[in-house]
């Protein structure tokens, strides 16, 4: 592996950039691993690299049904925050932010963490009291979050519209300095990059069609386009389509995959210096350092995987970006584009243990999964290793829907009275 | 006349000259010109800067797949768009042109250092460097990338322009109305079918407009374009022109949107800027026709380097000749038309250079008849000019070797790598592409939508070929939709049909490692970058347009895409069907943000709600908040007062007499039916069957995991008749949650549910004075103690209305809630106003509302709860009818962490040193703890209460019913405040103060 | 936008009129008191989220105001059935049932 930094830029640049190498093999899958991980995005790419950089796992594949990093991991607006309410929501996504702020070191590849903040609009009494709990828990919790007045929101983003005569009016909004966004492509590459150099195997275009187990009930492999990979233990992490491989083994989750739409303006010079999300309005926002506004849209209303995804949500998408940022209204959008989302009925992930011994998985992400990347790879990686989780991930359990004990980080944000 | 503009050629008017500016200098263009047709009249070809390296770019195209003639266009203030390409801006007297992506000016541009230092600035070299030390990134590196990247500026006033959109329904609906779109709609038309047909050109005709020399069934092709476009106006066919189909959805689902103003010299004060159409088509012909490709070689990007197919529209469409000594170079015969109008329109062909080594002799005699020099199995290997092109290097290339090299002079050089059909619209359908060898390229092969491609959408060139095709397609949706079908036939003489063989980059005798051959021109991709993603492992052709942002300017890769493929095809030793395309995305071409919002700006983003009543407190000065979609009356602030003096005033007030409150907002829904009353058993907590007719109860809807998600006072008009009231933003979801069960799990149920907020006005009324206000104007209602005791309803007349008057309390003082049919509203709440004067009625919002109940410990659902809390953990077990054999989230409530003993429960809370808690501040019973701190619950309701003598405040608190008496903490950042956790009654713990 | 053929109105309209109602044929136990945890949580969480054909219910709200049930492609979207409430689980299309 040709280390990246200005000198190999250098030096390469003088030979005509002729002598860098692959920055990960083609590979084919071989006849057994000890893990074998589905879906090749950010989490299941990250897993395989933290298996082998941290628990000296390296006999691992990770196997995709397309191309590495093809699926949500780059398809999302990119933001990354930690300001949620629970604490076992703040400790996950806090510590996915600490091993962001490191990751293009960690991995020697430029992810381009970038910490311009989060910026959260309240519009209504009821988003003020709801964000002041947030920010009151992220406090003690150790997780910066902190409240923005009407015209300290303003001059931290001056396109945002303040005027007390829009629809819904700006009442203040709660910041996370910390957050940002990253380059959601080069987190999927230098994972892969980062696990490849250290024995993974990363198999492309081969869909697993099924999870097959061992008499006693444990995982045996994975049947594949390939053929047959015999693995002592599988991960699954297949976002959208982790219900469809997950069902294979017998497992049936508490999922649902909806399409999930985005799109992007035409680029142009800096004009928007943070992330903005209106949960009131729904619209999120940021600029991307190509210059294009990258812009978020809710949830189509009906399950799919069809990543395409309706007309009506993107007009009511744009409207809600004008609304908050009026002088937007000439920009022209670019291109927009579709996800699979796979939501639990709390909004929270499943990240853990199965009840099939040696299954592994990790889903149900929403809208959210991008951010976590780092952090859940993280820990998924320890849970597959040590077969128990690590203290972040033990209440993601699946286990949870049946006692009750859910993370709901939506019915929290609650609604209007 | 400018210089390079023909006498009397082209469609442009030559006796109306339009006037506008470019970068602050005065031009003067024809009526029917672009400002790229415009400018090139004036010899300007130098438009743009590009995107990474800075280089001097001019018009590639003609149309809407231009990526590098991008300028910013400007109308006075507030009508300033970035980005607009220069190929389909029509001029119109005033027009403020600017150029981009440039400092100091177009011409000395700073940025191009970059250029200089190209070879580092390889795909994907952001990746690979930055990254040390780490703290640069966010304060050095990224600001100086950030400053860099992008192109126009973004608008900086709000938009003084509205938007429109409507819904369109027809039988066929045709995109493109070149001579394929055109003869589909004929066709379609003559069956009587409800045609549209589209274009996003100022005017129809696609190709024709470009190629006057063709003769169709006899007539010259602009004078058939003519006739045939009144034949279709005649047939009923709705024309739209500067109208782009910009995305296919589901189920023939077309948006398309329609410019009307940009082009206009004069704004008209009432027509929107654009307008979003939804046109629902039974059937959808796409007749988008083909793109040019350009070849790629070094130097391929200098002004004066464009498609031939473009400069044959500038000068047969707009009379303008792009260049005096034009070189030809082509892979493809279309270019020698080109080349042989350009000659004839007065230019000097240096050269066709065709990298072919033979071509149809008829192609060579046209060329020797007009003496241009023509040089067969040649290449161009380089470019030179500085900010535009004056002479290119031609080689010839033997068995495969490029020879040396000879410089011809030129003011042009014009390209062709031949055509590609536009296949984005197909795409969106998630259609299947097959690849054609024969042409080298994609075509549309299957699709789940209701559509055909005619003409050069799917491979089909030459007018003739089009006019058959198109006619033929109309005829085949005409029968799917059940017509018998006839296709017209056409005589086309003098069409230009072709050949041509596809390429990667031209051969060359340099070395391709460092040639600037631009695959990508706007995103300043080149061959080099593409392959050296492919050595660094990207074999997706997803990954190589990643990683060399391929494809992802604002052309949407109509440009690039083909050429990026085949080199990347070749650079992976695959054959190009096997790497296959990336996916096009909606829209067509960049649509402005104002086209999607349509009319949902302002006030009209989301409707408001308002009730009858909020003109009146409108009138008062209220101050007003937003709760869901409505606005309700917030405080009723008096001259020099702020909230909290007119909250406290409110409070005192309506405690020490009577206040008066609009509860219009409270969902309202009426259960009627034989099995009512099991219906609400089954639906709430509450038992029901033991409720008297004339009797209210408070009644608390859970979900079927147990936890609570909505609340209100319910009546009992009739033995089968409830009067269900449920919270302000839970209406709908409460309505919709009973239709589910009552329809799907409880269908022989015999009940009915109708809602019946907004038919209701709804005035509350509380204080000592309530009853004694109210009464003189209530008939058939004795309002006292024993006739009409709290939690009382009944239907009577209320000051000469019909009425429903409830008798119940979110105050803890005499309470009434008055429901009259909705109008009359204003007019019962001015009566009872009036008549209040004498006891000092006060009006209040929601603020004192919310203290009120507060201080008698009274719930708001979404508050007080968050979607986690139930029954139980609120205090509220009473409410849960415990022997009725099941109801809504009986068995949710029963699952193991919902009858655990930590759980966070509702309690009241006092502080020690009397201050007022913030609310959602959270509670630790360990204060001395570091951070992260176990964090116990928190504040969900706190205000100042007069009646209290001090702030009171109701919390969550882990097993907070167990704890009563108990100290628990605050942290806030300053300090931390010690509160005791009491009951949440703070005020008449009795209840003394409900009884007259 | 969809179109969805309301089986009451027997008229195919815009999903603009329906809303979604998740899956369908999951029938309300009749004493859930004599559930398990685990048959609980699975009738109120666990869900197919099949790839392909989904037995879903759809609500017309600005219609009829009824709900009724679908049978839907969720890689196409398309519907390929829809019928009344109540009636039995509706057979899949040959093909899509092989698969």
């Amino acid at each position: 592996m040709t280390r990246f930094n200005a000198f190999s830029l250098l030096k390469n640049a003088l030979g005509g950039h002729r002598n860098w190498t692959e920055q990960w093999p083609d590979s084919q899958p071989r006849a057994e691993y000890d893990v074998v991980i589905v879906g090749a995005g950010g989490h299941g790419l990250g897993a395989a690299y933290y298996l082998a950089s941290q628990h000296g796992i390296t006999n691992v594949a990770v196997i995709d049904k397309g191309w590495l990093g093809g699926g949500n991991t780059g398809r999302n607006t990119t933001i990354i925050r930690s300001n949620y309410l629970y604490d076992e929501s703040a400790r996950l996504y806090d510590h996915a932010v600490d091993l962001w702020e490191n990751l293009s070191q960690e991995l020697n590849y430029n992810v381009m963490y970038s910490r311009r903040g989060v910026l959260m609009l309240a519009h209504n009494v009821h988003d003020v009291q709801s964000f002041k709990r947030h920010i009151h828990a992220n406090r003690l919790n150790g997780v910066d979050n902190r409240w923005l007045t009407v015209q300290e929101a303003k001059e931290y983003c001056p396109p945002l519209n303040i005027s007390p005569n829009a629809r819904y009016p700006v009442m203040g909004a709660a910041l996370q300095e910390r957050a940002g966004t990253a380059r959601h492509d080069a987190v999927a590459w230098g994972y892969a990059r980062g696990a490849a150099a250290r024995g993974v195997d990363i198999i492309q275009n081969c869909p697993v069609t099924a999870i097959r187990r061992n008499a006693d009930g444990s995982v045996a492999g994975v049947e594949t386009a390939k053929g047959f990979i015999r693995a002592k233990k599988v991960a699954v992490s297949a976002a959208g389509h982790t219900s469809v491989v997950m069902q294979t083994a017998g497992v049936r989750l508490p999922l649902e995959s909806y399409p999930l739409q985005a799109l992007v303006s035409e680029p142009v010079k800096p004009c928007f210096p943070c992330v903005v999300m209106s949960n009131a309005v729904h619209a999120y926002i940021s600029q991307s350092d190509k210059g294009e506004l990258v812009i978020g849209s809710g949830t189509d209303q009906y399950t799919s995987y069809s990543q395409r995804g309706g007309l009506p949500l993107i007009e009511h998408t744009i409207a809600a970006i004008t609304e908050v940022f009026p002088i937007f209204n000439r920009m022209r959008m670019l291109r927009k584009w579709g996800g699979i989302v796979d939501v639990t009925p709390d909004r929270s992930a499943i990240l853990g243990k199965t009840p099939v011994p040696n299954l592994y998985v990790n889903c149900g992400w929403g809208t959210g999964g991008f951010k976590a990347t780092p952090g859940a790879a993280h820990v998924f990686a320890w849970t597959i290793a040590k077969d128990e989780p690590h203290p972040i991930n033990a209440p993601f359990t699946l286990e949870r829907f049946r006692s009750g004990r859910l993370i709901d980080e939506a019915a929290a944000a609650a609604v209007a009275h | 006349m400018s210089r390079y503009r023909i006498a009397g050629k082209g469609r442009v008017d030559h006796g109306a000259p339009v006037r506008f500016t470019f970068d602050g200098r005065a031009y003067a263009g024809l009526r029917g010109d672009t400002v790229a047709s415009a400018l090139l009249a004036n010899g300007v070809h130098l438009m743009g800067r590009s995107f990474k390296y800075h280089r001097p770019r001019g018009p590639v195209a003609a149309g809407s797949e231009e990526p590098n003639a991008l300028i910013g266009t400007r109308r006075g203030p507030g009508r300033f768009e970035p980005n607009t390409r220069a190929t389909m801006q029509e001029i119109r007297d005033g027009l403020e042109a600017s150029s981009q992506n440039k400092f100091p000016s177009l011409k000395w541009d700073l940025g191009a250092v970059n250029d200089a230092a190209y070879m580092l600035f390889s795909a994907g070299f952001y990746y690979k460097t930055f990254m040390w030390p780490k703290s640069f990134w966010h304060r050095v590196y990224e600001p100086i990338i950030r400053a860099a990247a992008g192109l126009g500026v973004a608008p900086t006033e709000e938009d003084p322009d509205h938007y429109a959109s409507r819904n369109l329904h027809c039988d066929v609906l045709v995109v493109g109305a070149g001579p394929a779109g055109l003869a589909a709609a004929r066709a379609a038309a003559a069956e009587g079918l409800r045609v549209v047909l589209v274009d996003e050109n100022a005017e129809v005709g696609g190709t024709l407009l470009s190629e006057p020399q063709a003769q169709i069934d006899g007539r010259p092709a602009w004078d058939w374009l003519a006739a045939e476009l009144e034949a279709l106006k005649a047939l009923g066919v709705r024309i739209m022109t500067r109208t782009t189909a910009i995305g296919y959805y589901h189920q023939n689902l077309i948006g398309l949107c329609q410019r009307l103003t940009d082009h206009l010299d004069v704004l008209p004060a009432d027509t929107p800027r654009e307008r979003l159409w939804r046109v629902r088509a039974r059937r959808v012909v796409l007749a988008q026709g083909a793109l040019e490709k350009p070849l790629v070689f070094h130097g391929n990007d200098r002004p004066g380097v464009m498609l031939a197919g473009a400069a044959q529209t500038y000068l047969n469409r707009y009379g303008v000749r792009v260049g005096d000594a034009p070189v030809i170079l082509t892979s493809h015969d279309s270019a020698w038309y080109a080349a042989f109008d350009l000659q004839d329109a007065g230019a000097r062909v240096q050269a066709i250079v065709d990298l072919r080594d033979a071509v149809r002799e008829e192609l060579l005699n046209e060329a020797r008849a007009r003496g241009i020099p023509v040089r067969l199995s040649h290449t161009v290997t380089a470019t030179s000019g500085r900010l535009r092109v004056s002479a290119v290097r031609v080689n010839p290339v033997t068995n495969g070797k490029v020879g040396a090299g000879q410089a011809i002079k030129c003011d042009a050089l014009l390209m062709s790598g031949g055509w590609t059909p536009s296949l984005h619209l197909f795409s969106h359908t998630q259609g299947k592409l097959a690849w054609d060898e024969d042409r080298t390229t994609f075509l549309p092969a299957l699709t789940p939508e209701d559509c055909v491609i005619a003409g050069a959408g799917r491979g089909l060139w030459g007018i003739a070929a089009a006019l058959r095709d198109g006619a033929e397609m109309g005829r085949e949706v005409a029968q799917a939709l059940g017509k018998a079908g006839a296709a017209l036939a056409h005589d086309v003489q003098n069409d230009r049909t072709g050949s041509g063989v596809s390429m990667k980059e031209l051969p060359t005798d340099r070395n391709p490692g460092k040639a600037k051959a631009f695959v990508d021109y706007q995103n300043d991709v080149t061959a080099k970058d593409l392959r050296l993603a492919v050595r660094e492992g990207m074999r997706s052709i997803e990954h190589v347009k990643r990683y060399t942002t391929n494809g992802m300017a604002t052309d949407q890769g109509k440009m690039s895409n083909i050429n990026g493929l085949m080199i990347a095809a070749d650079a992976l030793g695959k054959p190009a069907p096997q790497v296959g395309l990336t996916t096009f995305r909606p829209p067509y071409t960049p649509t402005s943000f104002g086209a999607f919002a349509g009319y949902h700006r302002g006030t009209h983003f989301e409707l408001t709600r308002k009730t009858q009543i909020d003109a009146w407190a409108e009138e008062q000065g209220a101050v007003f908040e937003p709760v869901g979609q409505w606005r309700r009356a917030w405080y009723f602030p008096r001259q020099g007062e702020d909230m909290e003096a007119a909250v406290r005033r409110e409070c005192r007030q309506t405690r020490a007499s009577v206040g008066i409150f609009d509860a219009s907002t409270l969902g309202k829904i009426e259960v009627v039916g034989p099995d009512a009353v099991t219906f609400m058993e089954r639906m709430y907590t509450n038992p029901w069957a033991k409720l008297g007719v004339g009797r209210c109860r408070y009644g608390l809807l859970l979900g079927d995991d147990g936890f609570i998600r909505d609340d209100g006072v319910i009546g009992r008009m009739a033995e089968d008749r409830f009067h269900v009231t449920t919270t302000t933003g839970g209406a709908a979801r409460v309505l919709n949650m009973m239709e589910d069960y009552l329809q799907t799990e409880w269908p022989d149920l015999n009940v009915w549910l109708t809602s019946t907020t907004e038919q209701w006005s709804t005035i509350a009324l509380n204080g000592p004075n309530a009853a004694r206000l109210l009464a003189p104007f209530v008939e058939g209602v004795e309002l006292t103690e024993a006739a009409f005791p709290h939690m009382s309803c009944a239907e009577c007349t209320v000051a000469g209305m019909p009425a429903r008057l409830f008798r119940v309390s979110f105050t803890g003082e005499i309470g009434f809630e008055v429901n009259v049919p909705a109008p009359l509203g204003r007019k019962l709440w001015e009566t009872l106003w009036q008549a209040g004067q004498q006891y000092g009625i006060v009006a209040y919002g929601t603020e004192t509302m919310h203290v009120l109940r507060a201080e008698k410990g009274y719930i708001i659902v979404g508050q007080d709860t968050d979607g986690t809390v139930t029954p139980f953990d609120a205090g509220m077990g009473w409410a849960v009818g415990k022997a009725k054999p099941d109801f809504v989230g009986k068995r949710g409530l029963a699952r193991p962490d919902l009858v655990a003993g930590t759980r966070k429960q509702l309690v009241g809370l006092l502080t020690e040193d009397g201050s007022k808690l913030e609310e959602g501040a959270q509670i630790v019973f360990d204060p001395k703890q570091a951070i992260p701190m176990k964090l116990v619950g928190h504040v969900t309701s706190s205000y100042h209460s007069d009646a209290a003598g001090r702030p009171i405040a109701l919390a969550l608190v882990e097993g907070g019913h167990e704890r009563m008496g108990e100290t628990v903490h605050v942290p806030m950042p300053d300090r931390t405040i010690a509160a005791k956790i009491t009951g949440t009654v703070f005020v008449d713990p009795d209840n003394t103060r409900l009884k007259i | 936008m969809l179109l969805i053929h309301c089986p009451y109105c027997d008229e195919t309209l815009p999903e603009a009129e329906f809303t979604y109602a998740g899956e369908a044929h999951i029938a309300r136990p009749a004493d859930p008191s004599a559930l398990s945890d685990e048959e609980w949580e699975s009738y109120l969480f666990i869900r197919s989220n099949p790839r392909g054909p989904h037995h879903e219910r759809w609500r017309h709200l600005h219609g009829c105001g009824r709900f009724f049930n679908a049978v839907r492609d969720t890689v196409s979207d398309r519907f390929l059935t829809t019928y009344p409430a109540g009636q039995p689980r509706a057979a899949l299309p040959i093909k899509e049932a092989a698969e």
